[in-house]
């Protein structure tokens, strides 16, 4: 057996074929995992919820079912475990959108994804931290205390899913799953170095992804390399009938694009730059990391155009009213009749339904949250409709429109993940407009449902992470998993191998 | 204090009123609106749930087809155009017992728009509603306040919530503002909602019924000064829910808001109650701040696409409509406009369709539901379908009368059985062993007694003077304990008299 050190340093499809060749089992690795988990949450505090004696009994039916040969026909990463951003419902287990309204929650139903991981025999190690309900750049609204990044633990891992996305490149879970509002994956991917990827909208499951702005959440796979991703996304996906928005259609062959992309080879390919995602306000070396990542797809073949998206200069603005109208009207039901906090108004106050949810609101929701619904309640009231909520629609159909000629002349859009390499904690907390600008390049994606992700493409001048982004058309996932395969190839060789190499990582001497 | 009413014919003599109706239809698909969850009318509180029905963080409504095919098969019923494209929306407002804190309604693309009804009122002529709309959405669930002293919030100590009806799909029928009606508007409105409900339960969409919450409007109503134009300020009385409350609501509205114009007054914009004890409306909440229900669209729920062929697939399932079917059976059953008028105002006409199908004459089968049953139904205050005798039982009396083994007073005395929850009629003539007595021995003899106890009328008979023939039959039925053949007692008399 290897070092328990070594195993979770392995990619997920390294350790699916350690288990299919019987020489470590599901519990070894979800122990394993638990134990990374010990010595490095008290740096980095990914998880909210560590569920130990659910994944273990979840490792050891696997393994037995293994041993009994009742495998055959689980997906390739059956067995190997996995953490969940805390957004997701989970039966059983304490699920709070790390928001004090939902401290102690244990839901009584999973969602699909979840339901989906264990058909496929994957352990759940627990829940990840993010910023309350999915709301900032940073995982520094947390009612529960901001994640930290492992990178450099006085700086954020970004946001919302700071969380999973630290867990995946401590090597605390050698995957997660997040949800992307406007780039609430591949930010705090790109922050810590690791790929994380929004589907095409609709293309996985939302039923119980705990609703932020419903025409924009996608839930997605977090990963340390983009086969991983690619696999992972196949369990997950495909249509369900509990999911209005969900597209009746089976998973796009993405895993075979990755594979493919390994080879390194995009002759015939046309990778579209988009001219408005870039310049002012992009960190140096940010630029530079993605200026040498485009040479390299031209080196492999593909043809690099420019492409015109005048429309994405907004995208920003329409989508800071569409999400918080969205917010205002999902967070509603948090209201402490049914469940989670309930505040009941002090003495002298009425004791009204009325009060007793102002004062549960009050004590439940942190700023951030509570800043964002109001924007939308003005968004949507009777009069300003139009104004706001009417023509940001419009801006949305624009930029819609704007993907849509690109498309035509490329076949992937690219773009730097995140205008900046991670901060510090505290910089941008008291100026919200600041914060906001963390997420213009990942925005536009979630506007028009197309699927994007983020790879690390290396460090930058201050040895922190920078993520490069692809964006494909709605429904063709699998163009941008070729393209992000083979450049992942071609950037390992140029560093000497994955970025997460140069990481250092103190707490994995101290672990068992 | 008491309101200041004008009498009702001066109030329609000064001014024309103009009224409105939303009507709630509750449907009964096997589901709720958006997810898997039955619905049972008396079932235990908070029974019928799933994540969706409660609201729960994550959960996501998925429309219920069999809910929208109701709707379109309303559309074609009410003559509404249907839309191609329609869409949900969320009204955003709070409410204990509503689980996501907004209904999701149909708000500017809604499935039906711009239809009408034609209703026939009394005096047999027709009146037509204009209808604007008819929506799909959901109910909300039941709050029960505790501790008060009359149920209500006031008082109250805390309040229970069931969710049970939270997430039934309902259809909205809203009309557009009613012209025309004077001094018949609450006669239309009436003939409206009986119309709607005959309606409704003909396409199997809602059971319809009123005292069940099946059905319920708010009924919009203001008054204008004869000879002007401009619609006056509206009074909106909510949730009344029986067919007399909604006539008397528009009655008295009438005359209320009469007599605050006639002393040159205005009309307040608010939300009233039909108060049933007291047969007036209160004033609620006036609407000087207008709720903001800040609607859009749902974002969970793609836009419902209705194609022509699917409605043309479904217009080829619609049964015979309420008014046509009435035509028919009135000429099949030969009745006058009162008698068919009489059978409807008793909700027995489905009933007298079904006895008659199960065999039975229609004179005979509207002669039981309209009499001795109807009799027992008002005596007990329920409805000839709650009571436990059925068309069939009915065709079965029908048919034991016509063979002669029952006679008037003992097929009386089975229903009545029948109606007591002694049985089938069959096990109920068992029981009491009631057989028609036609035989000569068995009556000879109380014929005998009974003219020898009434030597005037059997003089009387004797001479040819048939009347007092009853008396001698009422005896010898008393002797026979109602068993015997009054036909067989008749025709012995008088060969016992030509002897």
């Amino acid at each position: 057996m290897a070092e328990a050190n070594e195993l979770v340093k392995l990619t997920a499809a390294q350790m699916a074929e350690k288990i299919r060749n019987k020489e470590v089992s599901s519990r070894e690795l979800v122990d394993a995992e638990l134990n990374v988990i010990d010595a490095a949450e008290p740096d980095i505090h990914a998880f909210l919820h560590v569920s130990a004696d659910e994944a273990r009994a979840q490792a050891d039916a696997f393994d037995k079912k293994n041993a009994a040969g009742e495998t055959e026909g689980l997906p390739e990463l059956a067995g190997v475990p996995i953490a969940i951003k805390d957004m997701i419902v989970t039966k059983g287990i304490e699920t709070t959108a790390a928001s004090k309204i939902l401290e102690g929650w244990i839901p009584p139903y999973d969602a699909t994804v979840i339901t989906k991981l264990k058909a496929a025999g994957m352990p759940l190690l627990g829940k990840t931290n993010l910023d309350e309900f999915a709301q900032g750049s940073s995982t520094e609204h947390s009612a529960f205390g901001p994640t930290h990044n492992p990178w450099d633990t006085s700086r954020v891992p970004g946001g919302s899913g700071g969380g999973s996305a630290s867990a995946v490149a401590a090597f605390e879970a050698p995957l997660a799953l997040g949800t992307d509002t406007g780039g609430s994956i591949r930010q705090p991917g790109s922050l810590t170095g690791t790929v994380g990827v929004k589907p095409t909208y609709g293309g996985v499951s939302r039923f119980g992804a705990i609703a932020m702005a419903s025409s924009l959440d996608q839930i997605g796979p977090v990963s340390r390399n983009v086969l991983d991703s690619a696999l992972l996304q196949e369990i997950i996906g495909g249509h369900d009938v509990r999911d209005s928005t969900s597209i009746p259609m089976d998973v796009p062959p993405i895993v075979k694009a990755a594979r493919e992309g390994y080879k390194r080879d995009l002759k015939g390919m046309k990778v579209g730059l988009v001219k408005q995602l870039g310049g002012d306000g992009y960190q140096p070396g940010v630029e530079a990391r993605f200026n040498e990542a485009v040479k390299l797809l031209q080196d492999m073949g593909a043809e690099v155009v420019e492409v015109d998206c005048p429309h994405f200069d907004y995208a920003l603005a329409a989508y800071y009213i569409i999400m918080p109208s969205e917010v205002s009207s999902n967070l509603a039901r948090y209201d402490g009749m049914r469940y989670g906090l309930r505040v009941m108004p002090p003495a002298g106050v009425p004791q009204t339904a009325a009060n007793m949810m102002a004062y549960t609101r009050e004590a439940g929701f942190g700023d951030e949250v509570k800043r964002r619904i109001i924007l939308g309640i003005y968004a949507l009231s009777a009069g300003y409709y139009d104004a706001w909520y009417g023509s940001a629609q419009k801006v949305r159909t624009l930029i819609i429109d704007d993907f849509n000629k690109a498309f035509e002349k490329a076949d992937v859009l690219v773009a730097p993940t995140s205008p900046t390499t991670a901060f510090k904690f505290g910089e941008k907390m008291n100026d919200p407009l600041t914060m906001y600008m963390s997420d213009i390049a990942t925005i536009p994606a979630n506007m028009a449902g197309t699927p994007a992700m983020s790879i690390p493409a290396g460090l930058s001048d201050d040895g922190l992470p920078v993520g490069f982004q692809f964006m494909a058309p709605q429904k063709h996932d699998e163009q941008m998993y070729k393209p992000a395969a083979a450049l992942e190839a071609a950037l390992e060789e140029q560093w000497g191998g994955p970025v997460w190499q140069s990481l250092k990582t103190p707490w994995l001497k101290s672990a068992k | 204090m008491a309101e200041k009413l004008m009498k009702y014919s001066d109030a329609v003599k000064e001014f024309d009123p103009v009224f409105g109706l939303e009507t709630h239809v509750e449907l009964c698909t096997q589901t709720k609106l958006f997810c898997p969850a039955h619905e049972e009318f008396g079932a235990e509180p908070n029974t019928e749930l799933t994540p969706v029905s409660l609201g729960l963080p994550g959960s996501l409504p998925v429309v219920n087809k069999t809910a929208v095919d109701f709707a379109i098969k309303l559309g074609l019923a009410l003559h509404c155009e249907i839309h191609e494209w329609s869409q949900f929306a969320r009204k955003n407002y709070f409410y204990p017992d509503m689980p996501r804190d907004y209904q999701i309604s149909q708000f500017d693309k809604p499935t039906n728009g711009n239809g009408y009804l034609d209703v026939e009122l009394d005096d047999g002529t027709t009146f037509r509603v204009p209808i604007e709309r008819a929506h799909i959405e959901d109910d909300a669930g039941k709050n029960t306040h505790v501790g008060g002293a009359d149920g209500r919030i006031e008082g109250a100590d805390h309040s229970l919530v069931d969710y049970n009806r939270a997430g039934v799909p309902l259809i909205e029928i809203v009309t557009k503002p009613v012209e025309g009606g004077g001094d018949r508007v609450p006669e239309i409105a009436d003939a409206y909602m009986r119309a709607i409900r005959d309606i409704v339960r003909a396409l199997g969409i809602s059971h319809g019924r009123m005292e069940q919450g099946n059905m319920r409007a708010d009924v919009n109503i203001s008054l204008r000064k004869k000879g002007t134009k401009e619609l006056g300020t509206r009074s909106e009385t909510k949730n009344v829910n029986t067919f007399r409350g909604i006539k008397k609501t528009l009655q008295y509205e009438i005359r209320r808001q009469a007599a605050i114009l006639d002393e040159g007054g205005e009309i307040l914009q608010e939300t009233r109650h039909w108060d049933e004890a007291t047969q007036t409306t209160a004033g609620g909440r006036v609407k000087s701040d207008a709720n903001d229900y800040r609607y859009f669209p749902d974002p969970d729920l793609v836009m419902l696409h209705i194609t022509q062929e699917h409605i043309d697939e479904i217009a080829k399932t619609m049964p015979e409509m309420p008014r046509e079917r009435r035509a028919r059976l009135q000429k099949e059953w030969n009745l006058t406009d009162l008698q068919m008028r009489d059978l409807i105002n008793a909700d027995a006409l489905d009933l007298v369709e079904e006895t008659v199908k199960d065999g039975a004459s229609a004179a005979g089968a509207r002669k039981w539901w309209l009499g001795e049953i109807s009799r027992v139904a008002n005596e007990r205050s329920v409805s000839l379908e709650e009571l436990p005798i059925t068309p069939a039982d009915v065709a079965e009396v029908e048919k034991l009368v016509a063979a002669g083994k029952l006679n008037d007073k003992l097929a009386k005395q089975t229903v009545t059985g029948v109606l007591d929850g002694e049985g089938t009629p069959d096990e109920v003539v068992k029981k009491h062993n009631y057989q028609v007595v036609s035989d000569d021995g068995a009556l000879d003899k109380a014929i005998d007694e009974a003219l020898a106890a009434n030597p005037d009328v059997a003089e009387k008979l004797k001479s040819g003077n048939m009347k007092p023939m009853g008396a001698i039959i009422g005896a010898v039925m008393r002797a026979t304990h109602g068993q015997a053949d009054a036909k067989a007692v008749s025709a012995l008399v008088i060969k016992k008299m030509k002897g």
